[in-house]
């Protein structure tokens, strides 16, 4: 190819001049060149980058250096003077703990079952989007998406309010007709119907990003790929398994990779709804209560160094599991 | 020398800015405005010594707590006067976060007791009373006439129990995971004479509870006893305050344990409920024992490191004044602490339970003091819910080594 010609007369020169004496010093030519340019193109990206990335460092790097630090210490900030260094023992009692590891099964959960169903529910409606006719198809995105736009928090309540009883909820009126459903049913007072209210409005709020997600995937598909496959006889079910759904992996598992980390994070519903009453606890709230709540900074900050971790490892498990170069968009 | 002359002359207009009145911040904690009106008329009656400006803080009381201790951990000068909700003060006045109250301020003389021993920490006045608040029993006279008790008695727990099974009705208490329930367990306990905690002043790990009691079994047997019965509702395990008013003004209401601002509350929302109202002294835990009503309200305290403690402490001694807590009693419900302040006429007229309130708080009976409330508070919550599985047998002694275990910091919450 044609760039690769220079280089192959730089590396010629480059020989030329080593066999003509060794009393020059092997100075590479246009080779020399490029790397000059190559090097000051370097130094005006980080030049251009610095920045970004020391701030990156600044509010990311650094509070997690700083809590992984604070989680040595015995420390309540009502109790300043009390600090002491206690090495690994907050990670001592938070690992011993029963709450932790019901709080990390409970996380689990909810992570597993919402990623699962906004996976199923996130395909269709990205199927729906990619097929919908051209004129409508703005609308239907748009209609789709319009539950990802809320802020969180406000979803949470509209949530909790349409299933409280005390404060009017309604859904009980729409449902009797379920059996076990009447008007006296509190869904906030059991753990099974607690997690119910809590997994709908995380998957209500979050499958459009799923969606979204899939539909670029979807979109990547070649159709000749498709057609190919059904003049060759496959029925839609074998050009969904065998052409669609290889053909969008990468795109499937960043769906899958963001919206775990995001779920494992879930904080706002459960804090709205529950407040980790009736066993619906979860490790981002035993977090904040520690730390926020009870001001036991050492304590709360070795919960979100082990938080942080298990995010990590979830990542990782993701990628391997997936084997997906993220970087690259393609398969290894 | 330019750069010098504009240099002196910026400096000497930094210096002359200083002697301009100096503002107080007084973080308030949300009302209907009467906090804010209070530091317009303090300000005005400065004349130009200080003025007061507010500053709002979060809605419930947990949130005000942790924005201020964050706040007051890291020295933050701009706290000056601020707004209290008592059981959060031992941990404040504790590490020295609250600069002293003054000679003058520290007379408690006219104060209702509850708020006085609220407003206490380490046998010192930490803070200054401001607004006093306590729980009444309020009931529905049709049903109380229907099942013939007579409410100018002393009335327990049981007959009240008692009277809503009889008459299928509800009763209006707080189950929720919440600070609330903390409220009632403890209002329950000390009814019965007994303590959370037994030594309020020591170290965490030297504290020692009066959980495992006869006194924290007879409150868990009226809890359960509610629970089990279903009279708390179908929404018990998540009923707060304004949950709890609900049931009362449904048509299933019977009796009710809640704050005042329940009646501006209902006036507005439910007038024929209100006319079927009536209130008296919180239930007893049994005939030969005193009630102990819950208190609450908001006491005043003075950062320790703001610029101006004596102007702050100046200004306080202007707002608490019997007027004006009389004034924002009648303006915003919330009632004084001042006993003088009950006998205004307009008080009397806009309140006609304003002397039950007073009475009431004489007899309130603080929640735990201590430096370690938070933890305190989380733990009966823990384990006190839901009330419906709190067993007399093994729930208090349950409770008693979970909180033993957190202040210890061996178990987490």
């Amino acid at each position: 190819m044609s760039f690769q010609a220079p280089d192959a007369g730089a590396a010629a020169t480059a020989t030329e001049q080593e066999q003509q004496g060794r009393t020059r010093s092997v100075t590479p030519g246009r080779k020399g060149r490029r790397s000059d340019r190559a090097r000051s193109e370097n130094r005006l990206g980080w030049m251009l980058a610095g920045p970004a990335f020391v701030l990156m460092l600044a509010v990311t790097l650094y509070p997690i250096l700083q809590a992984a630090y604070d989680s040595l210490f015995s420390l309540r900030l009502t109790v300043p003077d009390d600090r002491e260094f206690v090495g690994l023992q907050n990670y001592g009692v938070v690992l011993t703990d029963r709450l932790f590891w019901y709080s990390l099964g409970v996380t689990l959960f909810i992570t597993v079952v919402t990623v699962l169903i906004e996976l199923v529910l996130g395909f269709l409606l990205a199927l729906a989007m990619h097929r919908a006719i051209t004129r409508l198809r703005g609308i239907v995105r748009t209609a789709i998406l319009v539950p990802y736009g809320i802020i969180t928090v406000v979803s949470a309540f509209a949530w909790f309010y349409m299933f409280d009883i005390n404060a009017g909820g309604y859904m009980n009126a729409w449902l009797d007709w379920i059996p076990g459903i009447d008007e006296n049913l509190n869904w906030f007072a059991q753990r099974g119907t607690a997690l119910f209210v809590i997994i709908a409005s995380e998957v209500w709020k979050t499958t459009p990003f799923i969606s979204l997600l899939l539909l670029s995937g979807l979109s990547q598909v070649s159709g000749d790929l498709e057609e190919a496959a059904k003049v060759d006889g496959a029925t839609s079910w074998q050009v969904l398994r065998r052409v669609i759904l290889p053909n969008m992996k990468a795109a499937i598992m960043v769906a899958v990779l963001f919206r775990a980390l995001d779920a494992f994070r879930i904080f706002d519903n459960i804090f709205i709804m529950t407040n980790g009453a009736q066993g619906t606890e979860v490790l981002s709230l035993l977090a904040y209560r520690t730390s926020i709540g009870r001001l036991e900074i050492g304590l709360g900050s070795a919960i979100s160094v082990l938080l942080f971790a298990c995010v990590g490892i979830l990542a990782f498990i993701a990628i391997k599991g997936f084997k997906v170069d993220l970087a690259g968009g393609k398969e290894r | 020398m330019a750069v010098a002359v504009a240099l002196a002359a910026g400096l000497g207009a930094c210096a002359g800015s200083e002697t301009d009145t100096p503002t107080l911040t007084w973080y308030i904690n949300p009302d209907d405005g009467g906090q804010a009106e209070l530091a317009r008329t303090c300000t005005e009656e400065a004349d130009g010594r200080y003025q007061v400006e507010t500053s709002l803080l979060p809605r419930d009381a947990s949130s005000q707590r942790e924005q201020l201790a964050r706040r007051l951990a890291a020295g933050d000068a701009s706290i000056d006067i601020v707004s209290l909700d008592p059981p959060f003060i031992p941990e404040l006045a504790e590490p020295g976060f609250l600069a002293p109250v003054p000679e003058d301020l520290q007379n408690t003389e006219g104060v209702v007791q509850g708020a006085v021993d609220s407003a206490t920490w380490d046998g010192e006045l930490v803070t200054v009373p401001f607004w006093a608040n306590t729980q009444l029993l309020w009931y529905r006279t049709s049903v109380v006439e229907a099942a013939g008790l007579d409410m100018s008695q002393p009335v327990t727990w049981a007959q009240i129990i008692e009277v809503a099974e009889e008459e299928g009705k509800l009763l209006g208490v707080q189950g929720t995971k919440a600070e609330a329930l903390t409220v009632w367990i403890n209002a329950l306990i000390a009814s019965a004479g007994g303590q959370v905690i037994v030594n309020p002043e020591a170290p965490a790990d030297e504290v020692e509870l009066g959980m495992d009691s006869p006194a924290a079994r007879a409150a868990a047997e009226i809890v359960s006893a509610i629970g089990e019965a279903g009279l708390g509702g179908a929404g018990l395990t998540t009923a707060d305050e304004n949950a709890s008013m609900n049931v009362f003004a449904s048509d299933e209401g019977s009796f009710m344990v809640n704050w005042p601002f329940v009646y501006p509350a209902l006036s507005a929302a439910d007038p024929a409920v209100v006319e079927d109202m009536g209130w008296t002294i919180y239930p007893r835990v049994s005939e030969d024992q005193e009630p102990a009503p819950p208190v609450g309200g908001i006491n005043l305290g003075v950062g320790a490191f703001s610029r101006y403690p004596d102007l702050a402490y100046d200004a306080i001694a202007c707002i608490i004044r019997p007027e004006h807590q009389a004034q924002y009693f009648v303006t915003n419900g919330n009632p004084p602490s001042a006993v003088a302040a009950y006998d205004e006429p307009e008080v009397q007229e806009q309140f006609p339970m304003a002397d039950t309130i007073r009475d009431s708080l004489e007899l309130a009976v603080p929640r735990p003091q201590t430096p370690y409330y938070n933890d305190l508070s989380l733990s009966i919550q823990e384990t006190w819910h839901p009330v419906s599985a709190v067993d007399p047998g093994t729930t208090p002694a349950e409770s008693a080594s979970f909180i033993i275990a957190v202040l210890r910091g061996e178990s987490l919450i």
